[in-house]
């Protein structure tokens, strides 16, 4: 065995015996509960005890330096605990707890936040006690990004920001947001843009839960009427915004690429198929186009972890963002996509469960897993805009839309 | 693509300037306008020889340098990208696994070296019909007072033209459909009681129909267990069908770029046709699905060097994965260049008429999506 080798093997003991020790057994098999958006889920108890100890092991955010209150590992050695923790039913609630702070605001104030932003924000993101939004989209800026309109103007001690947002998730419970807005009216639409960041809890800041297709949604419009930033919370340069919110953007679709479907339950399809649809004497799924089906999702499923890992293993370990991040989230959108459509089709009719006592959990949660997945090729840059990013930035192809 | 080590670094170096020098697509235009029926120049064959590829699978006490698959893949994607044609595959990949999983010792020590330096070209045949059915495998050997006699049709051999030897899979008990009672043979391609149609197929690449006529062979052909073959077959033909994906890889990598590039350069309307967001868009999925296949291609070839125990599935969703890719690759090389791509003048056509025929070689994609549905238990 390698020096390297032996040396992440002590690390996986050690992270062994510390999950051991602090993993409430009571938690076991509770992933679904706490691992979900639903908020109505109260941090007490034997979760709350958990959400603690792993903040203050700074394992919850287990890459992050240590002085922001991260684990300070290595990627393989991040990956080694998630394997330790998954191996007896562990789960880390805290990157759904901080909402987007774990996956993309964090990642982004390591990169460009003075010391004095990293040493206030990070820390209670990492231990998981402050959510944050993100002010992005508006109602007439979409895909078009750099043509959004919400103003901040400065006011010498503070910004006031007036506007509409929209698709901010989780807006209606986070503390703190992060948003694009115009600093400068007077130049191209990509150099007046900034970055601020301010908490929530304000006269000036209203939000409106928005419903979709499924139900509930984590999704808000967020009105401000003359909110306020504090001058020392501008991240990156003035009016250099849009590069620091294109890469928070790279780091939102580099943690849109697991294929993971979104709820629904992550059970295996065939083993479902068997179930509802059934074998024939030759062992057989008794559906033929079903089966061929079926089995093309598995290997694209497939295909795709394997692409995971080959993107992995290329990058050696290194977490640095790559260009492969629109592939993966593409074809992550396609396996998630797919997989909601066929879990519908082997239920059949039960496949239609909207509430009530004729369907199981399952079968319902699978339906509104289904209708929330068409999200996913539309946040996060959508699948076209996707292919805008690859044909240009990968490909070498001229920019196709508007410029400015 | 996988992060190579030195060895599997130069080899692949050495691979492309090799081919570039001396076996472009130019090189396999010039063979087809010859009319060569076998489909290959014997030039080429010695140099990949000399080369040490054809060993590159073969343990080096025969000979060779066993390298493992995935750098033999490495190899077959460069043919693949400009066509060059040879018997590696056949013999160099098939051939030597077929001995190197089934011979003993002393077909072994008599075969693999003369694998690995050329001389012999074994390839495999199996198939009885126009499609693909291992399974359906009927050609009978009937056993006689000194081993058995081989009698029956094999169709589109591969590279059956110009090889030595043939691994022929047999029926020696039980009825086609059965997955038991098939017996590997290894027999010379000079024998009496064989003849040979070659085809002159699209693709221009060396295929031939065998006919048996009671071709009477010793015990000592039986290549592994007689009546038991049908695992030994599978195993062989997984090791095909990863081979063939990596040159399907390396066939719609190339129409890739030549697309790539012509998107680049071609003017309509005042501008280049790549800058139409249609165009754009259809070459960004080309190339998210040229990033997928090539995972399964070096997954596959990765999980027969390391014996994993998904190799079965894995072969399947390889040259699956490839072949999709391949076949729209292939159509849309065409369809991007327009008019010029329908000349013979220009190569399109000859990566649309490969496309073709490797996606028939070892199962077509529905062969495999349905096999892989199998494996899964379903």
């Amino acid at each position: 065995m390698s020096e390297a080798n032996a040396k992440l093997e002590q690390f996986r003991g050690e992270a062994r015996a510390w999950l051991a020790a602090n993993f409430p057994r009571s938690l076991v098999g509770k992933a679904a509960v706490y691992m979900t958006y639903d908020l109505d889920v109260p941090m007490e108890g034997d979760a709350l005890a958990w959400r603690t100890a792993l903040g203050e092991k700074g394992w919850g955010t287990p890459t992050w330096p240590t002085e922001y209150g991260g684990g300070g590992l290595s990627q393989m050695e991040a990956r080694v605990l998630q394997e330790e923790m998954h191996a007896i039913g562990a789960f880390n609630p805290i990157p759904i707890l901080a909402g987007m702070g774990v996956t993309m605001v964090g990642p982004t104030v390591l990169e460009y936040g003075t010391e004095d932003q990293k040493q206030r924000h990070l820390p209670p993101i990492a231990r998981g006690e402050v959510r944050w939004c993100l002010g992005y989209s508006e109602p007439n800026a979409g895909s078009d990004l750099a043509s959004l309109a919400t103003k901040a103007v400065d006011k010498g001690d503070y910004w006031e920001i007036n506007g509409q947002k929209i698709w901010t998730s989780g807006a209606d419970i986070s503390q703190w947001c992060g948003a694009l807005v115009r600093t400068d009216v007077n130049v191209g639409k990509r150099d007046g843009i900034s970055f601020l960041m301010f908490p929530m809890d304000q006269p000036g800041v209203r939000t409106r839960p928005i419903k979709l297709i499924a139900g509930a949604s984590p999704f808000c419009e967020t009105f401000f009427d003359n909110a306020r930033a504090d001058k020392k919370d501008l991240l990156g340069k003035l009016n250099d915004g849009w590069s620091v919110g294109k890469r928070l953007l790279q780091h939102e679709r580099q943690s849109q690429t697991g294929g993971a479907p979104m709820g629904g339950g992550g059970g295996s399809l065939q083993e479902l198929a068997k179930k509802y649809v059934g074998l024939d004497s030759a062992g057989k799924l008794r559906d033929e186009d079903l089966r061929l089906r079926l089995a093309q999702h598995l290997m694209d499923a497939k295909t795709h972890s394997l692409t995971l890992a080959r993107v992995a293993a290329e990058s050696r370990g290194n977490a640095k963002v790559t260009a492969a991040a629109s592939i993966l989230k593409n074809s992550a959108t396609h396996v998630a996509q797919a997989r909601a459509e066929l879990t519908l089709e082997i239920m059949g009719g039960n496949g239609l469960g909207w509430e009530g006592e004729s369907f199981n959990d399952e079968e319902i949660n699978a339906v509104r897993a289904w209708l929330s997945g068409k999200a996913m090729s539309i946040y996060g840059g959508s699948f076209e805009i996707q292919n805008n990013i690859i044909s240009k930035n990968i490909l070498g192809l001229p920019e196709t839309t508007q410029k400015g | 693509m996988a992060a190579l080590n030195e060895e599997q670094s130069i080899l692949k170096d050495q691979a492309i300037a090799w081919i570039n020098d001396n076996g472009p697509v130019a090189a396999f235009r010039a063979m087809r306008d010859s009319g060569n029926p076998l489909g290959f120049e014997q030039a080429t064959w010695s140099a990949m020889a000399d080369m040490g590829w054809p060993g590159i699978l073969v343990p080096e006490e025969f000979g060779g340098s066993n390298l493992g698959y995935l750098t033999f893949g490495l190899i077959l994607e460069e043919l693949g990208k400009q066509l060059t044609a040879s018997p590696l595959l056949a013999s160099g990949l098939v051939g030597a696994a077929a001995l190197i999983l089934g011979g003993n010792a002393a077909q072994k020590k008599a075969c693999l070296p003369r694998i690995a330096d050329g001389s012999r070209i074994v390839t495999l045949a199996v198939d009885e019909s126009t499609r693909h059915d291992p399974a359906g495998i009927a050609l009978a050997a009937h056993k006689t007072a000194n081993g058995f006699a081989l009698s029956g049709d094999k169709c589109f051999v591969v590279e059956g033209g110009a090889a030595t030897d043939f691994v022929v899979a047999a029926r020696t008990a039980g009825n086609a459909g059965d997955a038991n009672g098939i017996t590997l043979f290894l027999v010379d391609g000079a024998a009496d009681g064989i003849s040979r149609t070659l085809l002159r197929t699209a693709d221009s690449r060396g295929y031939a129909h065998l006919k048996f006529a009671n071709l009477e062979v010793s015990h000592a052909a039986v290549l592994g267990d007689v009546d038991n073959g049908g695992a030994l077959l599978d195993a062989i033909l997984d090791r095909a069908r990863a081979g063939v994906a990596a040159e399907m890889l390396g066939t719609a990598s190339q129409a890739f770029a030549m697309t790539l590039e012509y998107l680049k350069t071609r003017k309509q309307f005042g501008q280049v046709i790549g800058a139409f967001q249609a165009l754009g868009h259809r070459a960004a999925e080309l190339y998210t699905e040229m990033e997928l296949a090539r995972s399964a291609v070096e997954g596959a070839l990765a999980a027969i060097d390391a014996d994993a125990a998904d190799v079965p599935a894995m072969c399947s969703l390889s040259k699956c994965k490839a072949g999709a890719f391949l076949f729209r690759m292939s159509n849309q090389l065409i369809q991007i260049h327009g008019g010029i791509g329908m000349t013979d003048e220009f190569d399109a056509g000859f990566y649309l008429k490969r496309a073709r025929a490797l996606e028939t070689m070892y199962g077509n994609q529905g062969f495999h999506r349905a096999r892989f549905a199998t494996l899964m238990g379903f």
